[in-house]
């Protein structure tokens, strides 16, 4: 059955979708040519499936707190715990429709193109990417916005692995900057049916960030924000969701524990700096649950392909992101989040970091072979 | 001596077939393979022909850059075939051997010239590059690793512990061209070679590659940009011994055959160049399901039942071929038969355990997406292994150099080529960038 979607085949042109799905099915029989006869048995897929994996805790708390955040807004009381889940399931399905049908179609078309087997990359930012946006964005503006980051920011440089910016974040600067009124404010982080409004008495549905420590409906307390039940992009919210899957990726080592430490730190001394010259009056570790520090610093900073590669440059980098995201926090009151432009411009710098890191290395090495 | 280098980064891999320490058969084949192939820079030229007559250390093939420079047969016999491939490239050289040996005569009073005509000189490899030892430089040291670590390679305490004498004669016609700088393990308590003088000894301490020679030079004295260091096996020093120590050339080893699909693994003593058809008993009517290693199954080579034992190998690894496909294999959250050293499986709760390994890829080819840490675990160097095989795979002579080209042969990326989750051939990668190398500067 095989034969037709082989090169000459009738179906050439579809036989990167084919082995794509074959070897979603099974590891494939495929031997080793030369060099090492035998291999480790993990692979790419094993391991961006952990990542998925990782992040499910922070989507279905996400979807849970849709619904529940609807429920506010709209008054409602006594609704059971699953009724919210599937309110904001409901939501966020056509999100994750859109994000996968659009990246993978771009994908497994670059593929073909090239010549070579779909890689799993977009599996991970095509999970991440609903989890990073306002719930009620109109799909067809992040469907154009997926388009642009894959074809923009991944395929012209040659697909996963090549890909200077994450993908998942490109895709949320793009929405940013063309649809702001979609992106901030006070309306776009609750979900709400057509036709509705918000009725509960001066309501106001903007991040906690937005509304800089100000009282609201839902709480600003640190447990609030620790266990996320506040308004934001869906996934964003919980911290304690977002440990759960940090902990997973520490443990099997996929994201770097250099880049998250680097990053509370540089977060936490720029927001000390900030409390003790009097900009701001909110204590340091509280900037750590606001907004997306979290999910950025977790899920969107460790991304291996797109941070620094060397262990030193891991420190920097962090370190920088985290200073970065706190001191747009503090000094820009346009815009209350930080967290996206932090990370998308270390992603610029990383390379040159990697390159001051190897120059030191390789200097330090001639010295060293000099004295020897 | 002088104190332990501890190496923390390396892996040894957990595979099952360990040669049992027992020696169950010692041939002379009625067939050996003089091969020219697998040493870099030497263009053959060939000597013999066909119904020739050769004396064991008699010259079968010469290079054509340096005449002096000679491969000599093992055993003595009659030529019976040249086999030639492709642009009619010689292959082989096929000798029927006696069944009553005679010894060309090798005079020995002289290092170098003894060693270009027994052919032993084919035997030192130098660095940077691994190319054919060039007889007109003076190196900066000769190196020799008294220690394998390579997955179920031969056990040297076994195969040579015996032979002190002769190594220790080695070491000394070696240390006339340069100085002499030996390995040992340090986990070998009282090893055979710990008495050994004439040199300067180094323990190394540590999971594989603490046993490759490249390695070991670059913890003890890194090669520089111009500078050149020839390495020897231990069995090529010991059959240099023994050329000064009788006058002839014997190149007889104990052969390590193991592997997870080998039946009863043991050593076999016999000479390079014999048919892997002589080690029949090993795989037995299974030939086509297995895969023949001449060498380690990380570097090893591919021979196949219808070739021959590498001229400086002493293991012959056979493993099964993994030609099924797994269902869902990458998403079972536990593999119990599969090895990883990555943390998202379980083997390394589970670290006495040993794995009937096979030649699946377990994977499909993709472009490289892990940190350069992922590699450099397994990467007892100073060297950034990521970066190093981009340059090479940009072609990039400057940053190869800069990157460490000059310290490193395929064989010592070897592990990091088994880690890769992105299936890349890392060893491939950069025997290509040494190529351009060479290309390059000569």
């Amino acid at each position: 059955m095989n034969k037709i979607f082989e090169k000459g085949g009738k179906l050439y042109w579809l036989h990167s979708t084919v082995d794509a799905f074959e070897t979603f099915l099974h590891v494939p029989g495929t031997v080793t040519l030369k060099g090492s006869h035998v291999r480790d048995a993990i692979d790419l897929k094993r391991l961006l499936i952990l990542v998925v994996i990782a992040a499910a805790p922070a989507a279905l708390f996400g979807m849970w707190n849709v619904g529940y955040q609807h429920g506010l807004a709209m008054g409602q009381t006594g609704v059971h715990i699953l009724e919210y889940f599937w309110f904001g399931f409901l939501k966020v399905l056509p999100l994750y429709l859109v994000s996968y049908i659009v990246g993978l179609g771009i994908e497994f078309a670059s593929s073909q193109i090239r010549g070579e087997e779909v890689s799993e990359g977009y599996l991970v930012s095509g999970f991440f990417i609903p989890l990073i946006v306002p719930v009620d964005i109109p799909l067809w503006m992040l469907a154009l916005a997926v388009a642009f980051a894959v074809i923009f920011g991944k395929e012209v440089f040659g697909g996963t692995g090549m890909n200077i910016w994450n993908p998942a974040l490109l895709t949320r600067a793009f929405l940013f900057f063309s649809y702001p009124n979609y992106m901030s404010g006070s309306e776009c982080w609750i979900a709400f049916k057509k036709g509705e409004t918000a009725v509960a008495d001066a309501f106001t549905g903007a991040t906690p960030l937005a509304l800089d420590g100000a009282s609201a409906q839902y709480g600003t307390g640190f447990w609030d924000l620790f266990i996320g039940t506040v308004p934001g992009s869906v996934g964003e919210t919980s911290v304690i969701a977002i440990l759960l899957g940090a902990c997973l990726l520490l443990w099997t080592g996929i994201a770097s524990w250099k880049i998250m430490c680097g990053s509370v730190i540089g977060a936490l001394l720029v927001g000390w700096i900030g409390q003790i010259a009097g900009v701001t009056d909110i204590p340091c570790y509280m900037q750590l649950l606001y907004g997306g520090f979290a999910f950025g610093t977790v899920f969107m900073a460790t991304d291996p392909v797109t941070s620094c590669q060397t262990e030193t440059g891991k420190w920097i980098y962090g370190l920088l992101i985290g200073m970065l995201c706190i001191t747009v926090r503090l000094f820009n009151p346009g815009y209350a989040e930080g967290m996206m432009l932090a990370i998308l411009l270390m992603n610029t710098f990383a390379p040159l970091i990697d390159h001051c890191v190897t120059s030191v290395h390789i200097s330090r090495r001639a010295k060293k072979l000099k004295v020897a | 001596m002088s104190k332990n280098i501890v190496l923390k980064k390396g892996l040894d891999i957990p595979i099952n077939g360990c040669a049992t320490l027992n020696v169950s058969k010692s041939m002379v084949p009625a067939l050996l393979a003089v091969q020219p192939d697998g040493i870099k820079g030497l263009l053959p030229r060939l000597l013999v022909k066909e119904g020739d007559r050769v004396l064991c250390g008699s010259p079968v093939i010469a290079d054509k850059k340096n005449p002096d420079i000679l491969l000599t047969s093992p055993a003595s016999g009659t030529v019976k075939e040249v086999v030639r491939g492709e642009k009619r490239k010689l292959l082989a050289v096929l000798i029927q051997t006696d069944a009553e040996q005679e010894y060309a005569r090798i005079d020995t009073t002289d290092v170098k010239s003894a060693l270009l005509q027994s052919g032993l000189w084919t035997m030192l490899t130098q660095r940077p590059y691994g190319v054919l030892a060039d007889p007109a430089i003076t190196p900066k040291a000769i190196f020799v690793s008294a220690f394998h670590t390579a997955p179920l390679a031969a056990d040297l305490e076994f195969t040579l512990g015996s032979e002190v004498k002769a190594i220790q004669k080695g070491i000394d016609a070696l240390a006339t061209l340069a100085p002499v700088h030996v390995s040992l393990n340090a986990a070998v308590k009282d090893s055979a070679f710990a008495s050994l003088s004439g040199c300067t000894l180094h323990c190394f301490e540590g999971k594989h590659p603490a046993g490759n020679v490249g390695v070991q030079i670059s913890h003890i004295s890194p090669i520089l940009k111009g500078e050149t260091v020839w390495t020897v096996s231990l069995n090529g020093l010991a059959a240099i011994g023994r050329l000064f120590l009788e006058g002839r050339l014997n190149l007889r080893r104990k052969v390590a055959v193991c592997g997870p699909a080998a039946l009863q693994p043991s050593y076999v003593e016999t000479l390079p160049g014999t048919p892997i058809k002589d080690f029949a008993p090993f795989y037995g009517n299974g030939a086509e399901e297995v895969r023949i290693i001449s060498g380690d199954v990380l570097s090893g080579l591919n021979v196949g039942a219808a070739g021959y034992l590498g001229r400086d190998d002493d293991q012959i690894t056979i493993i099964r071929e993994g030609h099924e496909k797994e269902l869902l294999g990458w998403i079972r959250p536990i593999r119990y038969k599969q090895f990883s050293n990555d943390h998202s499986y379980f083997s390394w709760l589970m670290p006495g355990r040993k794995y009937n390994m096979d030649t699946n890829l377990h994977g499909g080819p993709r472009p490289f997406l892990m940190n350069d840490n992922y590699y450099s675990k397994v990467l007892p160097m100073d060297i950034y292994p990521v970066f190093l095989a981009k340059a090479c795979l940009a072609g990039d002579i400057e940053k190869m150099e800069k990157f460490g080209i000059y310290e490193v042969l395929p064989e010592d990326l070897a592990l990091c080529e088994f880690v890769d989750p992105s299936k890349n051939y890392i060893q491939d990668i950069i025997a290509k960038g040494i190529d351009l190398m060479l290309k390059e500067m000569a």
